[in-house]
């Protein structure tokens, strides 16, 4: 017992370096739990953008550019859904719902997506999350927008504002529907998907913007009136995409195939939990590099304890000469340097540790609010553990460096004191 | 009685390319003698001191201490036995100087069971260290709590004696211990190291180059009569 409290006293006594020490291991620690957590939680946000759609219907195209450009809004179709072959699709005996999706136009930089009332209803994210609206109702009018959250929040909409759609994608754009205006009539409460970023007009709204429009221009002297509109035919020709849900899910690949061979036009059908961990392995190389350069801190920090306790030796060998007279082995020297560096190593583990639930309790709601990255506090994975422990193990096995020679140097040295 | 000590044709050399080494013929220390052993440095003293505290071990020969030859004993067992009978005293630096006084006297029973129950085991290990310490001149009010590094070198001194004494080793070897203290200060160390011996038992191997202080020993020896340094090619017979 003595022996171990003059060793601590020693510790003790350099108590700057062996602060700075745990420190450093105790923010390596922290780098690489926070990884990982926001590694997990990024995944999760980003596998929950989407649930409750069996398959996602598009033109022809990969799974990950359907994926894109229909649930984060990121690029463009290459072709479109005639409305026939839709309502041929939405009208198949498995298919419990359809909700068509139309995308082109924008608002401000905001995508702007046509879609029926219905997906309000059957959109889900984060398992079982329904759209909730923060304020106001779904489109009831045809010029009826309803806005994500972000879009509400950045360019300060109220219920019954007026807005105006723009054609194309551009954040600033020249051309707009600007004789057909939208009234706000519902604001969506706050996702972390790329709902927040997106406004929802009907499907007819979108065709009735561009009923006097050809080849993306406005005819000129053919301007049709908002309220000749509303009486003009507004059932779309084609969409962009469409969300299906199936009556069971045992029906999902069959009507898979079936979409992917459809004989009147070429079409995707993908299923969403597929595609969006194909999307994520795509992601994973740079997840990888995040959790290699944590490894990396980690190794650094365990160099400068093992660089810390080295520099110490030589003052020390006079302890070593003192203890190795009153009856201590040789071993007794290494067991004592290799629990030093197992110590240190232990505490910044703990330290690391409390820093990561502590930095998660302060930054939880922030980064939920401005990155939709759902951060929870729970009790450390297995996982972690596993990594805590291997970060223990690495720390015994870097104090093993320094105790072997402190070891070599008692034995060279016996009781012979050097100063 | 056997003898505390007995050397036998002893040789012993360092591993490495110096090839420094000593031999003993014969060499022997009675129960409680006082032995001053003269030697200029470069004579072999720590190597000596070494062999007998079985910090090393000789290549050929016999050491016995109270009978027991350590030249047989393994590394660790030789380790346990000094920490069992044996108490050392240095020139200086004999302290931890972070660790209090009392801490570093009972160090000594750290690694020796025996040695512990004899100083009083966990109850009265304390008191019996500070009863030594009392008994060499410190006052329980100069070291209750303090640091060793606060105390002077002579006062230093004085904890390490206390160190090498409590749980009465049979053999305290010291290596000029009273070299670092002014003449009157290596008087009164020595007369109470030796009261000490005699309440403890123990004999007393102490080497210096100082002659002055032989008429205090029972014995006075020098190094060179004891020991043969080996050196270059030499082998070791």
């Amino acid at each position: 017992m003595i022996v171990l409290r003059l060793a601590l006293q020693s510790l003790m006594n350099r108590w700057v370096t062996a602060l700075l020490t745990i420190a450093s291991i105790a923010l390596s620690v922290l780098l690489l739990l926070g990884v990982e957590k926001v590694r997990n939680g990024a995944r999760e946000s980003f596998a929950n953008t989407i649930s409750g759609t069996d398959i996602i219907v598009g033109a022809r195209s990969g799974s990950i550019q359907l994926l894109l450009y229909s649930v984060f809004r990121i690029g463009n179709a290459t072709n479109n859904i005639t409305w026939p072959s839709y309502e041929d699709i939405a009208r198949q005996p498995e298919v419990a719902w359809a909700v068509p999706l139309s995308l082109g136009d924008s608002h401000r930089g905001f995508r702007v997506l046509g879609t029926t009332p219905d997906y309000f209803k059957h959109y889900r994210y984060r398992r079982t999350n329904n759209l909730e609206f923060a304020s106001g109702q779904p489109f009831a009018d045809l010029f009826d927008a309803v806005l994500g959250a972000d879009v509400a929040a950045k360019l300060g909409y109220k219920l019954g504002d007026k807005m105006i759609v723009a054609h194309g994608l551009g954040d600033v754009s020249f051309v707009e529907h600007d004789d057909k205006p939208f009234r706000v009539a519902g604001i969506l409460k706050k996702t972390g998907t790329p709902i927040d970023r997106t406004v929802h007009v009907g499907l007819e709204a979108i065709e009735a913007i561009h009923v006097d429009w050809q080849s993306g221009a406005r005819q000129p002297g053919e301007a049709v009136s908002v309220d000749d509109v509303r009486n003009l035919d507004l059932k779309p020709k084609a969409i962009t995409a469409a969300m299906l849900g199936l009556k069971s899910r045992l029906a999902t690949f069959r009507l898979q195939r079936a979409i992917n061979e459809y004989p009147r036009e070429p079409l995707s059908a993908i299923i969403p939990g597929v595609a969006l961990q194909e999307l994520w392995d795509l992601v994973s190389i740079a997840e990888t590099a995040l959790t290699a350069v944590s490894i990396m801190v980690v190794i650094t920090a365990l160099i400068g304890m093992v660089v810390m306790i080295l520099t110490t030796l030589n003052e020390r060998r006079r302890e070593m000469a003192i203890l190795r007279s009153v009856g201590a082995r040789p071993s007794t020297i290494l067991g004592l340097l290799t629990a030093e560096a197992g110590f240190l190593t232990v505490a910044g583990v703990a330290l690391g540790t409390a820093m990561l639930y502590l930095s998660l309790a302060m930054l939880r709601p922030m980064l939920d609010r401005l990155y939709g990255l759902n951060l929870t506090i729970e009790a450390l994975h297995w996982h972690e553990w596993q990594m805590l422990g291997a970060v223990v193990l690495a720390g015994l096995l870097a104090g093993l460096l320094p105790a072997l020679r402190a070891y070599r140097l008692s034995v060279a040295d016996g009781m012979t004191i050097r100063t | 009685m056997p003898d505390v000590l007995e050397m036998a044709n002893v040789s012993f050399r360092w591993p490495g390319r110096s090839g420094f080494g000593l031999a003993v013929e014969r060499f022997t220390l009675k129960p409680r003698e006082k032995l001053l052993l003269i030697g200029p440095s470069g004579s072999g003293k720590s190597t000596l001191l070494s062999l007998i505290a079985g910090i090393v071990a000789p290549q050929t020969g016999r050491i016995s201490i109270l009978g027991t030859d350590i030249a047989r004993l393994s590394a660790s067992h030789r380790d346990r036995f000094r920490a069992e009978h044996l108490g050392v005293i240095f020139q200086m630096f004999n302290l931890l100087p972070y660790g209090t006084v009392v801490d570093n006297v009972l160090l000594s029973l750290s690694f020796a069971k025996e040695r512990r129950k004899r100083a009083g085991g966990q109850t009265g290990e304390r008191q019996e260290a500070m009863r030594l310490l009392t008994r060499l001149g410190l006052e329980q009010t100069l070291v209750e709590g303090r640091s060793a590094a606060s105390l002077s070198v002579g006062q230093q001194q004085r904890v390490a004696a206390a160190r090498a004494l409590i749980g009465r080793p049979d053999l305290v070897i010291a290596d000029e211990p009273t070299s670092a203290l002014d003449r009157n200060r290596q008087i009164a160390f020595l007369d109470l190291l030796f009261s000490e011996l005699d309440i403890a038992g123990a004999a007393l191997m102490m080497v210096s180059h100082d002659e002055t202080l032989a008429s205090r020993f029972d014995r006075v020896a020098n190094l060179t009569e004891i020991a043969r340094v080996l050196s270059g090619e030499e082998a070791p017979t």
